[in-house]
C-alpha cells in the first residue's frame, strides 16, 4: 500500500529523509510543500465533484504510462487499484501500450514555425476499450495523451470535444491543471532520481 | 451560451519573439465581480485578479493556489542554487522545446532582463534549443532542459554531467530542473486554455 501522506516527490524519486537531496529540497520549503498540496488538489480533493477520485487516478495512471515512468506508473496503478474493476484496469494498459509515442511534437499554429511541424498520431482508445470507460472519461484520456504528447495541437476543438462529453468549465480547468501537474512531478521526480544515483567526482569525496 | 471561445480576427504571432504578448482564454474565466475571498486567496497577488488566465484557473482554487506558490519559490527564491537568469532560461528553452510561444515571450523577456544576453536568448528563440548559447553554463542548462522536456522521460546521467562540468552544484542542478519541470506544467496549461495575441499597441509597428 502506498503512503497518501507521504511527498510523493519524495517517494517517486527515492529521497530519504535526512540525505543529501533531502537537505537540499529543504531550502524550496515553499516548491516542496506546494507540489504535495497540488497533489492533494488534484489527486485527493476532499469535495471531487463532478470529476470523480477513480477517474482522476485512471487518468494519472495513464500519463504515468506515457512518460514510461515505471515507479510512478505504479504508484498510480496502485492508488487506482482499490477503485477499479478489473475491467478498467485491462483498458487503461491496452491504451497506454497503444497511446504511447515520442513527444512533444505535432503541427504549430504560428505560420512561421511551420518548417519545425511534424506529423503527430491522434489516438482513440478502442471501442470496446471506450466503453468501459464512459464517454467523460474517454475525452479526458484523448485530452490527456494530446496534451502530454502534442501539446501545440491543443485548439477549441479539443475542448469542445471534452464539453460534448459532458465536461463543464471547472472540469476542465482542473483535468487540465491534473495533466499539466504530473508532467511536472513525474519530470521532478525523475531528475531527482538521476542526480542521486549520478556519481558525485568531488575530490574524492563520495556523498 | 457557449463555454468555448474562438477568436477568428485575432492578430496572432507569427513565431517565437522577446516581445510582449497578450493571452485570450478558450474557456470562460470567472467574472472578476464573482471572485469569492477565496478565489482572492488563491490568487496569492490580488493583481492577479485583472489577468484572464489566472481567473480562468481560479475555477480549482486550491489547485491555482498550490501552482503559483510553488512557482514562486522555484523561481524567486534566491537561498544557494542557481541564478535568476538560469532558472529563466531553464524555463525558456522548455518553453521554446514544447512550443509555449507565449511562455517563451515572458521567460526569455525575463532571461534577458536578468543576465543582458539579449542576442543569446533570441538564438535561442530563432534557432531553437541547439543554438549555441555563448558559454558552456547557457549550453549546459538548455541541454538538461530540453532534454527533460522529452516524453516518454529522458533526461539522464550525461544531462547531470553536463551540468556539474558547467560548475553547477547540486542545489544548482535541482533549481534548474525544477524551474525546467515546472514550464512542462505551465506550457500545457497556457498551450491547452487559450492562446497568444499580438497586443495592439504592437501591431503598428509589426
Amino acid at each position: 500500500m502506498t503512503q497518501p501522506t507521504a511527498d510523493v516527490i519524495d517517494l517517486l524519486a527515492g529521497i530519504a529523509p535526512g540525505s543529501h537531496l533531502d537537505t537540499i529540497r529543504a531550502r524550496r520549503p515553499e516548491a516542496r510543500a506546494n507540489a504535495q498540496r497540488s497533489f492533494a488538489a488534484l489527486l485527493e480533493p476532499a469535495t471531487p465533484g463532478a470529476f470523480p477520485l477513480v477517474d482522476r487516478y485512471v487518468v494519472a495512471a495513464f500519463v504515468a504510462g506515457l512518460h514510461g515512468f515505471d515507479r510512478a506508473t505504479a504508484f498510480y496503478a496502485d492508488l487506482l487499484a482499490d477503485e477499479a474493476d478489473a475491467a478498467v484496469l485491462e483498458a487503461l494498459h491496452r491504451s497506454v501500450a497503444q497511446a504511447a509515442a515520442a513527444g512533444p511534437a505535432g503541427s504549430y499554429r504560428e505560420p512561421g514555425l511551420a518548417a519545425e511541424s511534424t506529423v503527430a498520431a491522434v489516438w482513440t482508445p478502442e471501442a470496446s476499450d471506450a466503453d468501459v470507460f464512459g464517454a467523460r472519461l474517454t475525452a479526458a484520456l484523448v485530452h490527456a495523451q494530446l496534451l502530454v504528447l502534442r501539446p501545440r495541437e491543443a485548439s477549441p476543438d479539443a475542448v469542445r470535444a471534452l464539453v460534448d462529453a459532458g465536461w463543464d468549465a471547472d472540469g476542465i480547468v482542473t483535468l487540465s491543471q491534473l495533466v499539466a501537474f504530473l508532467s511536472f512531478q513525474l519530470r521532478s521526480a525523475w531528475a531527482l532520481s538521476v542526480l542521486q544515483d549520478a556519481p558525485v567526482p568531488v575530490e574524492g569525496v563520495l556523498r | 451560451m457557449s463555454i468555448v471561445h474562438e477568436y477568428p480576427d485575432l492578430h496572432r504571432p507569427d513565431a517565437f519573439t522577446q516581445q510582449g504578448l497578450g493571452w485570450v482564454p478558450w474557456v470562460s474565466p470567472l467574472e472578476r465581480d464573482a471572485l469569492t475571498e477565496e478565489h482572492v486567496a488563491a490568487l496569492v497577488e490580488p493583481a492577479r485578479a485583472a489577468n484572464p488566465y489566472f481567473r480562468l484557473l481560479a475555477r480549482d482554487p486550491a489547485a491555482l493556489e498550490a501552482r503559483t506558490r510553488t512557482d514562486l519559490d522555484i523561481f524567486h527564491n534566491v537561498d544557494a542554487g542557481a541564478g535568476r537568469a538560469e532558472r529563466e532560461l531553464a524555463a525558456a528553452v522548455t518553453s521554446r522545446r514544447n512550443g509555449c510561444v507565449f511562455c517563451a515571450s515572458v521567460h526569455a523577456a525575463a532571461a534577458t532582463r536578468e543576465s543582458g544576453r539579449e542576442d543569446d536568448v533570441q538564438r535561442l528563440l530563432d534557432d531553437g534549443v541547439d543554438a549555441d548559447l555563448g558559454d558552456e553554463r547557457w549550453n549546459a542548462v538548455a541541454a538538461a532542459s530540453s532534454a527533460l522536456a522529452d516524453t516518454p522521460l529522458g533526461f539522464g546521467a550525461s544531462d547531470v554531467e553536463g551540468l556539474r562540468a558547467a560548475g553547477f552544484d547540486d542545489a544548482g542542478i535541482v533549481d534548474v530542473v525544477n524551474g525546467a519541470a515546472f514550464f512542462n506544467w505551465a506550457n500545457r496549461l497556457m498551450l491547452s486554455l487559450g492562446e497568444p495575441e499580438v497586443p495592439a499597441r504592437r501591431r503598428a509597428t509589426s
